[in-house]
């Protein structure tokens, strides 16, 4: 039950930043002003039991949703071809330069061992 | 034979088997991705949509066919993305005490694969269309859909680069780390959420708890920054 409630106030979020977006014109996705909704709600103790269970079955399967994309990666296959090589190169150099960055940053920024207490 | 080609006439058209065939894939390649004891290559994602390739070519099953199913699936990515302030609210007490570093490594981490991806394609003579559409690549792929409308490029486009860039990232890190001898799972996993999104956060949770938990936060974090920042940038540079 709580999973469902928790299902409830994602929804109510999203619809709401896709109001707020579109009804602003502010050029921001739905979804991520539904998040930044979501972030003020959860100081409010109810929504958080249920928004954790939601969340927790939603962000634990993630893969999945990316699924019925991925298959349409199919329906591209003709420009994929066109210009495959070279879409290849610059997705894997672009994601390796990307992570290397962010990583390398990470580390110089953070000296100090991380989160000592955690697993 | 005849009643059984009438009878997958009728399911292949209805939602029921776009649905039915994403999940069993999807449960049948997480299964031998556990089995591998999570080995890069083995990822759920790039055997489940092989899969399903495979199958949708064999019986001629259209795309859009296929989606009518499948979209149940996929409408959940708008949620996951609302969910996605749970992990931030939860680290909200060590958000505060080292935003900084988060910040910087999240907006250095996303300006170097965004520029490096238009950059890249730019030099390779690749169209300005394509380019606008991988801009957003490393958010993850609804968001992506969403900025690259906003800069003038194509949604769908974005999001198969978005797919893409998610499972190189998940496939490789872990050589590319180990390489580069980044043994913290805590960096591994933020790197991998910032530029590689969901696929690239999922594959981290699956490893190890801190990798997935980093994977989380920087996921939320670089979601805020590229949907807040790209446009404005895109707006500021006078495109469009």
């Amino acid at each position: 039950m709580d999973a469902l409630r928790g299902v409830a106030w994602l929804l109510a979020c999203q619809s709401l930043g896709e109001i707020i977006a579109r009804g602003t014109g502010i050029p921001w996705p739905g979804p991520v002003v539904g998040l930044l909704i979501l972030l003020i709600l959860l100081n409010f103790r109810p929504v958080r039991a249920p928004v954790a269970a939601a969340a927790d079955v939603l962000l634990a399967h993630l893969s999945l949703l990316f699924v019925p994309v991925g298959v349409g990666v199919m329906t591209h296959l003709g420009l994929m071809s066109a210009y495959g090589l070279r879409l290849a190169l610059v997705l894997a150099l672009s994601t390796w330069i990307g992570l290397a960055v962010t990583a390398l940053v990470l580390r110089a920024l953070w000296r100090e061992p991380l989160a000592a207490g955690e697993p | 034979m005849q009643q059984f080609v009438e009878l997958w006439v009728y399911l292949s058209a209805t939602p029921l088997f776009g649905l039915t065939a994403t999940l069993v894939a999807y449960v049948a390649a997480q299964a031998a991705y556990v089995r591998t004891g999570h080995a890069p290559w083995a990822n759920p994602v790039l055997w489940t949509v092989i899969a399903l390739a495979l199958l949708l070519g064999a019986s001629g099953t259209p795309y859009p066919v296929y989606f009518s199913g499948a979209q149940f699936i996929h409408f959940l990515l708008g949620p996951a993305v609302v969910a996605l302030g749970w992990p931030l609210w939860q680290r909200r007490a060590e958000l505060r005490s080292r935003a900084k570093a988060i910040a910087i490594a999240a907006l250095a981490g996303g300006a170097a694969a965004t520029s490096s991806a238009v950059g890249i394609g730019w030099a390779l003579g690749l169209p300005p269309e394509l380019l606008k559409s991988m801009a957003p690549k490393s958010v993850t792929a609804p968001v992506a859909m969403g900025i690259a409308e906003q800069l003038g490029g194509i949604p769908a486009l974005a999001a198969v680069f978005a797919v893409l860039t998610g499972l190189i990232g998940a496939m490789s890190a872990k050589y590319l780390f180990d390489a580069m001898r980044i043994a913290s799972p805590a960096v591994r996993g933020f790197a991998l959420g910032t530029t590689s999104h969901g696929i690239g956060a999922a594959r981290a949770m699956q490893v190890h708890p801190d990798a997935g938990a980093y994977a989380g936060l920087a996921l939320g974090v670089q979601v805020i920054l590229a949907s807040v920042l790209m446009p404005l940038i895109a707006w500021a540079v006078g495109d469009r």
